[in-house]
């Protein structure tokens, strides 16, 4: 079941309220995008559109927190992480138990092109202490993650696509926060993506023929599963990490400053958007053009051996 | 605490937080005397005689909340926090130290009774709004008063708030402006005029008075219409003077951001006991 784990995200805030009275939404004039349309039209009580206006957005969000609610708070990636003075006073550093969901994240937005693309929303974000970063990979583990989200006491930045994700995962079971899942053992090469590019590792083995790589989704950014990481660099000779994101402060940054703090001897490769803008265009080639389809990931590994 | 409707007994709390916020910004060695006595007999009223509080059971779920949105100000919040208990009165002697529960600007984390982390001008009227909103929810009686500075008003942020306050029909939100005229650049008029405040806020639909904010009988009265029962929330528009009570601080921007020396110190401290 192919889905985008926006709609996913609309159906589960959904259902987590339907169960949680203290769970509300807010919305800035993106609901039809975000999906929070969903618990809108289901809790009208529950949902504020607040209009085009993020940080009041953000500010509100925090308020109803203090007063025992849980909030979820949705607009696209870029412009949550554009808002970031206001989410790192009245969020961040109030400690405030407020859910942000950050859809149409990365190239994969597509034709919309780089102003609607949340591609540094991960590097600015993950400096906040005490912020967890989730990044579902398909239907289940969105549900799993909002359904994380709305028990955790913190605030919460969630990732999400635009476009459609194959199904991966058979249960909600299978995500666990801070705990990098593993999808194939291997050796020597481990892939580690987050997100859409999950899925364009998976494809890109399939076309490494006699290569045998570790694949793992890194679901949670942060905190970065470190332990899988240590592993990893002591027993494969390549690191290669994925994320429709820049390099510059994501997965990519994560999992190389994990590497070098334990001195491992695996090698780094960061695939990703590299230090520059996005642009218009279907997603698929996009992620041709900028590196991040199977093929150009199957050539990118082909190329260390 | 007790708490007390005489203007002459509120007078009195006044002058003595005064003379705390003084006391405080001297050992401190820095921070922002202007903006604190300008707002302090607002701040005194509001704790000493219309809001329901408990300085005991500073966590009740139906507590009236005091957000204050211009977090320089936050010496008039610890005085006020210190004369009515909240907090031990030498807690104040540990502002702006390492480890101190009572940071330069308000931290919810290390002192809940502060209710929200401030400073960062232009958000306090939103989390304001939000509390408001989930109480309104949750059908408290409780209200929420948002202080902030005229100069912050400059902020955009502040305008979101002014105009989706009225659309949420938040008759339990009241905005009080302590509008001193000082910005750390200049007067308010000068670098970014707001003029004509009272009417801009009518023109987004809340319900405006202008009080002197240094007037408790006046005060006392404005926030008396604020109680009505309506959707309309609610702005209180302060003149105030920057650094009042102290002769040579007021109306002078150089103290908006510069603690008292000792010889400043004793000469504000002997004005404000004879006061």
């Amino acid at each position: 079941m192919n889905k985008a784990t926006r709609d996913s995200f609309g159906e589960a805030v959904k259902m987590v309220g339907s169960t949680d009275p203290k769970v509300v939404v807010l919305d800035a004039d993106l609901s039809v995008s975000t999906k929070s349309i969903l618990f809108a039209k289901e809790f009208p009580d529950r949902f504020f559109q607040m209009g085009i206006a993020e940080q009041n957005m953000i500010g509100t969000a925090a308020g109803l927190a203090f007063a025992g609610y849980t909030p979820f708070l949705c607009s696209f990636g870029c412009f949550l992480a554009g808002r970031y003075e206001t989410i790192r006073v009245s969020v961040g550093y109030s400690r405030a138990n407020v859910k942000m969901v950050g859809t149409h994240s990365g190239l994969g937005t597509g034709e919309d092109g780089y102003t609607q693309m949340g591609l540094e929303d991960v590097t600015v974000l993950s400096a906040l202490p005490g912020l967890t970063i989730l990044q579902p990979s398909d239907h289940l583990s969105t549900v799993a993650a909002v359904r994380f989200a709305a028990s955790h006491v913190g605030p919460v930045y969630l990732r999400l696509t635009r476009q459609k994700l194959p199904a991966l995962y058979q249960s909600e079971h299978s995500f666990q926060m801070g705990r990098a899942t593993i999808l194939k053992e291997g050796r020597d090469i481990a892939l580690i993506g987050t997100g859409s590019m999950v899925h364009e590792m998976l494809a890109a083995s399939q076309l490494l023929q006699g290569v045998n790589p570790w694949i793992i989704d890194m679901h949670t950014l942060k905190p970065i599963d470190r332990s899988l990481i240590k592993s990893l660099g002591n027993s494969c000779k390549w690191i290669v990490t994925a994320e429709d994101h820049s390099t510059i402060g994501g997965l990519g940054t994560a999992v190389g400053t994990a590497l070098a703090e334990m001195g491992a001897s695996a090698k780094l490769i960061r695939i990703g958007v590299e230090d520059r803008f996005g642009e218009s265009g279907p997603a698929s080639e996009l992620y041709e053009k900028y590196g991040l389809s199977a093929k150009r990931v199957a050539e990118r590994v082909r190329s260390l051996l | 605490m007790k708490k007390t409707d005489s203007p002459d007994e509120l007078r009195s709390l006044a002058r003595q937080c005064r003379i705390d916020i003084i006391e405080m910004l001297s050992r401190a060695g820095s921070g922002h005397p202007g903006g604190s006595l300008s707002a302090i007999d607002i701040i005194t009223t509001l704790f000493f005689s219309k809001m329901n509080w408990d300085p005991k059971n500073p966590a009740w779920d139906d507590r009236d909340r005091f957000i204050l949105s211009k977090g320089h100000g936050v010496p008039a919040l610890y005085a006020v926090l210190a004369e009515a208990g909240a907090i031990a009165k030498e807690e104040l002697n540990t502002l702006r130290r390492i480890n101190s529960r009572i940071q330069g600007h308000p931290d919810r984390a290390a002192l809940p009774v502060v209710e929200a982390s401030t400073g960062s001008l232009g958000q306090g009227l939103s989390i304001a709004q939000g509390i408001a909103l989930g109480l309104k929810l949750k059908k408290s009686p409780a209200r929420v008063y948002c202080m902030m500075g005229d100069g912050e008003i400059q902020e955009g942020q502040v305008w979101e708030t002014i105009m989706s306050g009225p659309k949420f029909k938040l008759g339990n939100l009241v905005a009080i402006v302590d509008c001193n005229n000082g910005q750390i650049d200049g007067h308010v008029t000068e670098v970014m005029d707001l003029a004509p405040l009272a009417d801009k806020w009518r023109a987004f639909r809340w319900h405006v008075q202008e009080v002197n904010g240094h007037s408790i009988e006046e005060i006392l009265i404005a926030l008396d219409k604020t109680a009505t029962p309506t959707d309309q929330p609610h702005a209180i528009i302060a003149r105030t003077v920057k650094g009042k009570g102290v002769s040579f601080m007021e109306n002078n921007i150089g103290w908006h951001g510069m603690a008292p020396n000792p010889e400043e110190t004793a000469r504000a401290l002997e004005e404000l006991r004879q006061r």
